[in-house]
């Protein structure tokens, strides 16, 4: 065992104890603080025989603890999607907010909030993740379709990202269009869908994401290995055994996936899938395995902060999501490009 | 054993190489040479099936490598490329430990972190072991390819009757170094070579060179096969002269072979 794996695992382990402190003030603080004491009174109602939860309790069950779980999940979707993009693409600029990934499944979710009442559809839990998912797909695939060059059949970063500005500009015009139209009221919140928000957590959008997050990083781990094979090179990957069309399908569809299903739930959520590779690679190096873990926990972690953030710095209102990442991921991106210019 | 037949390879009309039949054997260095353009990169790229040709096949030991899968392909096939670049800050150690990827399914067993100690040794890259390789000269990069390319092709010593063939195949990775590092290069893969299992076939630009170490040359020109057999008798003047455009003097000198002098 070499030097640098012990240390790695060192690292993940104090990432995953981060997280559940990040986690535990998450529940005690927002609108209304729980004392300790509150939070495992709520948690023991649950539990046959006991008392039912008084409207405080319920309040801590129904609303605060679904959202940081959500929260948490979110988060980690956001960094794996993150970490599997910048593996794909051989570059630490792209992230699923950049290439209409995010725009696209949030236009999605919102075609099927206006059009599904009109046509009565979606009386299924999966409907909207779908309706997600399928949005995502479309923008993706219009991104790398349009981008890509018409000699050699390769989409050069610039492309990728001038492509994915404008996708993010067509697909943020039409949910305005459709929020402009629509009388569901989550539909109808240009802001929701623009900047980001947890507000409308619930167990049934926990469950759902948390499948698509487990189920997605668990398929993510098992490429590591071909993805680490693939920073030399696709030649340089297919010469040690990688079938790199195959990984880049797999890849693909696993970070639409779980980007659009959080994206259902959450609006579109920038630069968590930009800036925790990053961090990650400044503590631990670049070797996909612990990127794909670390930026699980790492996700989670920031995204729960800026939550922390966003619902205590204007208490008791609160502030969408997406200012408090942008606001720490803008700066964070142009230092990136400015670095790396040379990647162009 | 290698053997390709009737290789033809085009992108859209284009054929890159047409017709090539060539036969390679094992414990032989067999180097490609032929002026730009003559399809030398291609050829080794088809028989390290990275290409596929449109028609004729390349045969492993009589087996057909059309149908072989990547992972299989990659316990007995290595390439060595011009210049490697890696998009992320790894470490040299992480670098050659990729050679053992497709030996390992999660993680490296004790055999291949010995296979890679051995192998980093043996190309002096072990005191840069933590080091970046983003940071490594363009010489220090190319010696821990080869040495991640023999980390890929390592066979332990004990296991007799080996099952198969062990193919090295050399796309141009002397470009970039300087010439002492070339000669100390070409002495290891023909060290290499050596081992009653493995066939090495690559590309070099250098006719002195391949001249010196190659037990077979072939001669490209336009896609097409030249000539092929020892450097003296592939290495006439005439046939230079026709095909480079350039005119030689050949010297026949005792001990190192024949050397060419242009004019």
């Amino acid at each position: 065992m070499t030097k640098q794996y012990a240390g790695r695992q060192i690292l993940i382990i104090a990432l995953a104890v981060v997280t559940l402190l990040v986690l535990a003030a998450s529940i005690r603080y927002g609108a209304i603080d729980f004392s300790i004491a509150e939070i495992s009174r709520a948690l023991t109602s649950l539990i046959p025989g006991q008392p039912a939860p008084t409207l405080d309790q319920r309040i801590f069950l129904e609303l605060r603890f679904p959202r940081a779980i959500l929260c948490l999940l979110v988060g980690a979707s956001l960094g794996v999607g993150g970490t599997l993009m910048q593996a794909l693409f051989r570059n630490p600029i792209v992230e699923p907010g950049l290439v209409g990934t995010s725009s696209g499944a949030a236009f999605g979710s919102a075609l099927f909030f206006v059009l599904g009442g009109v046509f009565h559809i979606g009386a299924s839990l999966w409907s909207l993740p779908i309706a997600a998912c399928a949005g995502g797909i479309i923008s993706t695939y219009l991104v790398f379709l349009l981008a890509r060059s018409r000699e050699d059949g390769r989409a050069s970063i610039v492309m990728l990202l001038l492509t994915g500005l404008a996708v993010n500009a067509l697909f943020m015009s039409a949910i305005g269009f459709l929020s402009y139209i629509a009388r569901d009221p989550q539909a109808r919140s240009i802001t929701f869908w623009s900047l980001g928000t947890l507000s409308g957590a619930s167990w049934k959008a926990v469950e759902i994401v948390a499948i698509s997050t487990l189920a997605g990083s668990i398929i993510a781990l098992r490429y590591a290995k071909q993805l680490n094979a693939l920073m030399i090179g696709e030649e340089e990957a297919t010469y040690l055994g990688v079938n790199v069309n195959r990984l880049k399908w797999i890849i693909l569809s696993v970070n639409v996936v779980i980007v659009a299903v959080a994206t259902a739930f959450t609006g579109v959520i920038s630069f968590v899938g930009l800036v925790v590779p990053h961090i990650l690679r400044m503590l631990g190096g670049a070797d996909n395995r612990f990127l794909i873990v670390g930026s699980a926990l790492t996700g989670a972690t920031l995204l729960t902060l800026a939550d922390l953030i966003a619902r205590l710095s204007v208490r008791p209102a609160e502030l969408p999501i997406g200012i408090v990442t942008s606001t720490v991921g803008v700066p964070v991106f142009i230092f990136l490009l400015r670095r790396r210019q040379y990647v162009f | 054993m290698l053997n390709a037949s009737n290789i033809t390879f085009r992108i859209g009309n284009k054929p890159l190489i047409s017709d090539i039949s060539v036969s390679f054997a094992c414990s032989k260095l067999h180097l490609i040479i032929g002026p730009n353009g003559a399809g030398k990169s291609t050829l080794v790229k088809v028989l390290a099936r990275l290409l596929r040709p449109q028609t004729g096949k390349v045969e492993y030991e009589g087996t057909d490598v059309s149908t072989a899968s990547e992972a299989e392909l990659a316990k007995r096939r290595a390439v060595l490329s011009q210049a490697v670049e890696v998009a992320f800050p790894l470490t040299v150690r992480e670098v050659v430990m990729m050679g053992r990827y497709p030996h390992f399914g999660g993680r490296p067993g004790p055999t291949d972190e010995s296979v890679v100690d051995e192998v980093m040794q043996h190309f002096d890259v072990t005191e840069f072991s933590e080091r970046d390789y983003q940071t490594l000269s363009g010489g220090e990069r190319q010696r821990v390819n080869f040495a991640r390319v023999l980390a890929q092709l390592w066979r332990d010593g004990t296991v007799d009757a080996a099952p198969s063939c062990r193919y090295l195949f050399l796309d141009e990775p002397l470009t970039f170094l300087d010439i002492r590092h070339q000669i100390d290069f070409l002495k290891k893969i023909r060290t290499f070579t050596d081992a009653p299992d493995v066939v090495t076939v690559g590309v070099v630009h250098d006719l002195n060179l391949a001249a010196r170490f190659a037990d077979q040359i072939v001669l490209l020109n336009e896609g097409r096969l030249i000539a092929n057999g020892a450097a003296a008798e592939v290495l006439t003047a005439g046939r230079i002269e026709e095909v480079f455009k350039v005119k030689p003097t050949l010297i026949q000198s005792e001990g190192s072979g024949m050397h060419l002098i242009f004019d």
